[in-house]
C-alpha cells in the first residue's frame, strides 16, 4: 500500500507491505538509519522520532498510520547553522558513548523541551496548575523512556540543563 | 618495517614518552561524536547492499533432539527463499578470545532458546511471519537447569590455600561467616547483535556487531570452513558490547551461511529476546565469605568460596575470586571456586568478569566486618592494605588504593558519619551512606597498528581495533598527535576492518592501553626514520607544531617527507611484566541512599568515585567510562536480575521491559575523580584499563548505604523493594 508523508521537510511516497513499521520504513525504505532499532517493542526509546510535533516510538507505529504526517528524525535536527543546540551540548558534555541511543535521546529531548514550554506536567511535577519548572528531577523523569546502557545519564542531563537554561 | 615491543618491565627502551603538555590526556570531544549526534554513524544492520535478503533466527522451544515440522510449508510462502537448518550454525556466541568456532549444531538443543533454524525471505515482514509460523518441536530431556542440581566440573575446581585458615578463624577475636548470592545478568547493549553478509564467490565480507575483530574473523572462518584470508569483518561502529559481542554470534554465522548458499547478501538481526538468550550472560553466583580479624580490625584470615555455572563444553568460568586474591592482606587464606554444568543459556564475560560480582560481595562483607569490629569502614580497609601481593609475594606495579580511599572520603564528605545505622530520617525515607573499594586486574594484549605520515603533514592511524563507545577513535588520534607533534585535527583514524593491522579488540579493558601503545610504537618508528633522515639520535629529535627539530636543524614535516608518505607499524606483546608484578587498577566509591520505610524502595541520591588507572588518555572519555561502570554497579545492587525458569531453565524476563537496566531517573549525578599516574610497568604510555573498574565495587557502596540507612543487610542481590521491605518488617 502507498503512504505519503513528510520526513525532515521532504515529501515521500512509500509503497510498502502494511505490516511495515514507521521505523522500518525510515531505515529500510528511505535509508534514514539514524533512528535506531533497539528492541522493536517500545521498551528502549532508541527509535524515538518526532511525529507531528510529538515524540513517539517509531517501532510501535505502523507506516500506514502516518499518511500525511510530518516526521522529524535525528537527520533533521540540524538547522541552517549546523548542529542544533542539543546536538552541540551532547558533544560538549559527552552525553554518549556507543551512540546507539543518541538519536532517540536527541529527538526525545527536543520534543520534551517543547512539552515543558507547553506546560505539560510529568509524574514528578509538584503543581499541575503552575507553569512547569524544568528541574533536574523533571529532566530525569521525562527522559526515562530512553535507555542508555553506557549510562551517559550524567552527560545527557547536563546537556539538556544547559540548553534549557539558554 | 615493524617496531616490536614486549613489556618486560619498567626499563627505558629509549622510546619517547608523553611529556604531559601535549594533547594526550586532554579533555577533548569525542572524534566520532558528530557522526553519532547526526545519525550518520552506520552500525552493522544499517548496511544495505543491493538485493539483500532478510533472515530471522528460529529457536528451540525445549531441550533435547529438535525437528522442524513444517519447513516445506514455510518455504512455500511467497517471498520466502529458504529455511536453513544447518549443522554449521552455532549453539551460542563464542567466548571472548576463542579464535575458533564455538559448539556447532542444530539437531538438539542444549538450552531452551538455542537457535536451530534461519528463515530467509525477500523482505523483513515476510521473514518475521515465516519464522513465527515455522514449527519446531523438541523432545525434551531431563537435564539439570538449576545450579543446585548441577554437578561440579572437576576440571574447573580451584583451591588456593595459604597458612592455616581453620585455626586462624577459630581463634580470632572477630569473625564473620556469610553467604551472598548474585543473579545471572546480561550486557543488554543497546544495539542488538546484527550481521550483513556478502559473498562474492571467493571471499566473505561481514558487517557485524563485534568487539574483537581479529578473533571474530578466525572464529567465523572456522565455523564456515574457510581460510582466514577469505573472510573480512567490518565493525566501524558498535552500539555497545560489555562482553556480549566478544565472540562471533549466531546471527553472523547464519547470515554468512545463507549468503554463501543463496548468492545474495543476507542480513540477520537478533530480536531483543534473542539477544538475551543466544549470546552469553553473566553467571549467577553463590559466595561464602569468611573473615577473621583481631580487635583492631586487622584481618588474620580470609575465606572466599564461589560457585558459578555454565553450559557443557564452554571453557569460561567466571573468575569471582580474582580481586580477593590481592586486595587485602591476611596471613591465612582459603580460596575455593567451582563451576557446575547446567543447561541455561551460556555464561561468558560481562563487564569486569570476576570482580564485578566478587569484589561487590566481598566489599559488602567488609562492611559487615567493620560493623562487627566497631571500626570505620574506610579505616578498616586502610588497615588491611598489603605491601606486596598476598600469597605470591610479588610487588605491585603501582598501588593507589589508599589514596583513592582517602581522597574519595574527603570529596564525598564522609567524616562525621554516624557509625550506627538508622540515625537519619526524612519523612518516610531512611538516609544513609556507604562505601566500597574498587579493584580490577590490569591486562595487556597483543596489538598492532599502522600509522602513515602523509606528504601534506597529516597522519593516518589504522587498526582493526574497535570503538564500542569507549573512545578508541578519540584517544588514538590524541596518541598519534602527541607522538608526532601534530594537532589531533591533523590525524585521521580508521578502525574496525580486519583488512587493517590486528589490534587488541575491545574486551577486558585492554583496548586503550594495548592498541594505544601499538599506535605509539608505530609513531616511534616514524620518529626514528625522521631522526635518521636528519642524522641525529632519535632521543634528540623533537616533534612539535608540525616541525621536526634536531639541535639547530628545524624542518617543516613536509620538507622531511619530500613528497613521500612515511609509514610506521607498531606491534605490542605482553611480556614478563605480567608475571613479575601484580598490575591492577584502583578505586573507591561512596554513595548516599534514601530507603522508603513504606515501600522498601531505594533511591541513590549521590555517588562519588575516585579511580587510579594509569595515565588518563582523555579526561572526558575516561570519565564517561567510569560513570558507566558506576551506573552498572547501581544496576547490580538494585535492579538487574535475569530470572531462569526452574523447570526448563529458559530466561523468563528476556527483554528490556522485564530486565531492568537503570534508567535516567535511577541514576544521580555521578561525581568522578581520576588520579592520573603513569604506571611504569605498563609500557611507554603508562596507561591501564578503565572501562571495567567502575563496576568493581560500586554496587556494594549502595548495599552498604542501605544498611546504614535502615539497618537491612541485603545478601541476595539485587536489593529490590520486596527484599528490603522484608528486612524492615
Amino acid at each position: 500500500m502507498k503512504t505519503q508523508l513528510t520526513v525532515n521537510r521532504t515529501r515521500h511516497e512509500i509503497e510498502a507491505d502494511p505490516r511495515v513499521t514507521l521505523l522500518d520504513a525510515l531505515r529500510d525504505h528511505l535509508g534514514l538509519t539514524g533512528s535506531k532499532k533497539g528492541c522493536d517493542h517500545g521498551q528502549c526509546g532508541a527509535c524515538t522520532v518526532i511525529a507531528d510535533g510529538r515524540r513517539i516510538n517509531a517501532c510501535l507505529s505502523l507506516l500506514a498510520q502516518h499518511d500525511g504526517s510530518e516526521i522529524v528524525t535525528v537527520e533533521g535536527l540540524e538547522g541552517a547553522d549546523g548542529l542544533s543546540p542539543l546536538q552541540r551540548a551532547f558533544l560538549d558534555h559527552d552525553g554518549m558513548q556507543c551512540g546507539y541511543c543518541t538519536p532517540g535521546q536527541l529527538c526525545s529531548a527536543t520534543a520534551m523541551l517543547d512539552e515543558v514550554r507547553n506546560g505539560r506536567a510529568s509524574h514528578v511535577t509538584e503543581d499541575l496548575e503552575a507553569p512547569v519548572t524544568l528541574t533536574r528531577d523533571e529532566i530525569m523523569e521525562r527522559m526515562s523512556g530512553n535507555l542508555c546502557r553506557c549510562a551517559c545519564y550524567s552527560g545527557i542531563v547536563a546537556a539538556i540543563e544547559e540548553v534549557a537554561a539558554e | 618495517m615493524t617496531l616490536e615491543h614486549q613489556i618486560d618491565g619498567p626499563e627505558d627502551e629509549g622510546f619517547a614518552r608523553p611529556d604531559g603538555n601535549g594533547p594526550l590526556g586532554a579533555d577533548l570531544e569525542r572524534r566520532d561524536g558528530a557522526a553519532k549526534v547526526c545519525g550518520a554513524a552506520r552500525y552493522a544492520a544499517e548496511h544495505h547492499p543491493d538485493g539483500m535478503l532478510h533472515g530471522v533466527l528460529v529457536r528451540a522451544p525445549g531441550l533435547g533432539p529438535v525437528r522442524l515440522v513444517n519447513a516445506d510449508e514455510i518455504t512455500a510462502i511467497p517471498g520466502v527463499r529458504r529455511v536453513f537448518h544447518d549443522a554449521r550454525m552455532i549453539r551460542n556466541a563464542a567466548q571472548g578470545g576463542a579464535g575458533k568456532a564455538p559448539v556447532q549444531g542444530v539437531k538438539a538443543a542444549a538450552y531452551v532458546g538455542q537457535p536451530v533454524a534461519l528463515v530467509v525471505a525477500e523482505d523483513f515482514a515476510t521473514a518475521c511471519e515465516a519464522a513465527n509460523r515455522l514449527r519446531v518441536e523438541a523432545d525434551g530431556a531431563d537435564l539439570p537447569v538449576h545450579p543446585k542440581a548441577g554437578e561440579p566440573d572437576p576440571d574447573k575446581t580451584k583451591d588456593k590455600t595459604t597458612g592455616d585458615f581453620d585455626t586462624a578463624f577459630s581463634e580470632a577475636a572477630v569473625t564473620l561467616d556469610v553467604t551472598y548470592t548474585t543473579p545471572a545478568m546480561v550486557s543488554a547493549a543497546m544495539e542488538p547483535h546484527a550481521a550483513v553478509a556478502e559473498w562474492d564467490g571467493e571471499r566473505l565480507t561481514l558487517h557485524g556487531a563485534l568487539q574483537m575483530l581479529r578473533d571474530n574473523k578466525a572464529e567465523l572462518a572456522d565455523c564456515l570452513g574457510l581460510a582466514e584470508d577469505k573472510v573480512r569483518v567490518l565493525s566501524p561502529f558498535i552500539g555497545g558490547g560489555f562482553g556480549s559481542k566478544l565472540g562471533i554470534s549466531a546471527d553472523c554465522v547464519a547470515a554468512a551461511l545463507a549468503a554463501m548458499e543463496l548468492g545474495c547478501p543476507v542480513r540477520v538481526v537478533q530480536s531483543r529476546r534473542q539477544v538475551f538468550e543466544v549470546n552469553t550472560r553473566r553467571t549467577e553466583t553463590s559466595q561464602r565469605i569468611r573473615l577473621a580479624a583481631d580487635r583492631d580490625g586487622r584481618l588474620t584470615a580470609i575465606g572466599h568460596s564461589a560457585r558459578v555455572s555454565n553450559l557443557p563444553d564452554e571453557s569460561f568460568s567466571e573468575p569471582v575470586l580474582q580481586g580477593t586474591a590481592f586486595t587485602y592482606a591476611a596471613p591465612n587464606r582459603l580460596l575455593h571456586s567451582e563451576l557446575v554444568r547446567i543447561h541455561r543459556p551460556a555464561a561468558g564475560s560481562v563487564r569486569a568478569p570476576g570482580e564485578a560480582v566478587g569484589v561487590t560481595t566481598f566489599e559488602a562483607a567488609m562492611d559487615e566486618l567493620a560493623n562487627e569490629a566497631g571500626i570505620d569502614p574506610v579505616e578498616l580497609r586502610l588497615r588491611n592494605l598489603p605491601e606486596v601481593e598476598p600469597g605470591s609475594g610479588r610487588p605491585f606495579s603501582s598501588h593507589r588504593l589508599a589514596e583513592c580511599l582517602t581522597e574519595g572520603r574527603d570529596r564525598f564528605g564522609w567524616d562525621g558519619r554516624s557509625p550506627e545505622p538508622r540515625q537519619r530520617r526524612e519523612g518516610e525515607w531512611w538516609i544513609g551512606t556507604g562505601m566500597a573499594a574498587a579493584v580490577r586486574v590490569n591486562m595487556v594484549s597483543d596489538a598492532e597498528a599502522r600509522v602513515t605520515l602523509t606528504p601534506d603533514g597529516r597522519a593516518l592511524v589504522e587498526s582493526d581495533m574497535t570503538d564500542i563507545g569507549t573512545g578508541s577513535y578519540t584517544i588514538f588520534g590524541q596518541i598519534a598527535a602527541e607522538a608526532l607533534g601534530l594537532s589531533p585535527d591533523d590525524i585521521d583514524v580508521v578502525l574496525g576492518d580486519t583488512d587493517l593491522p590486528p589490534g587488541s579488540g575491545s574486551g577486558g579493558s585492554v583496548g586503550a592501553a594495548s592498541t594505544g601503545t601499538a599506535v605509539w610504537l608505530a609513531c616511534e618508528e616514524i620518529r626514528r626514520a625522521i631522526a635518521g633522515r636528519m642524522e641525529c639520535a632519535p632521543g634528540n629529535l623533537t616533534m612539535a607544531e608540525g616541525h621536526a627539530t634536531c639541535g639547530n636543524d628545524r624542518r617543516v614535516l613536509q620538507d622531511v617527507l619530500s613528497g613521500q608518505p612515511l609509514k610506521g607499524h607498531g606491534k605490542l606483546a605482553p611480556g614478563a611484566a605480567m608475571k613479575k608484578v601484580r598490575q591492577a587498577t584502583w578505586g573507591a566509591v561512596f554513595a548516599e541512599v534514601a530507603v522508603s520505610d513504606v515501600t522498601g524502595e531505594t533511591r541513590v541520591r549521590r555517588m562519588q568515585g575516585t579511580f587510579a588507572a594509569g595515565r588518563i588518555l582523555n579526561q572526558r572519555t575516561a570519565r564517561s567510562q567510569a560513570q558507566g561502570g558506576m551506573a552498572w554497579g547501581l544496576g547490580l545492587a538494585l535492579t538487574e536480575a535475569l530470572v531462569h525458569d526452574r523447570r526448563d531453565g529458559h530466561a523468563v524476563n528476556r527483554d528490556l521491559a522485564e530486565y531492568h537496566v537503570p534508567v535516567n531517573a535511577d541514576v544521580p549525578h555521578l561525581d568522578v575523580r581520576l588520579l592520573d599516574e603513569p604506571d611504569d610497568w605498563a609500557g611507554p604510555l603508562g596507561a591501564k584499563g578503565i572501562g571495567e573498574l567502575g563496576i568493581c565495587g560500586s554496587g556494594s557502596a549502595i548495599l552498604n548505604a542501605i544498611h546504614h540507612a535502615c539497618g537491612v543487610r541485603i545478601r541476595d542481590l539485587p536489593a529490590t523493594p520486596d527484599r528490603v521491605l522484608a528486612g524492615l518488617a
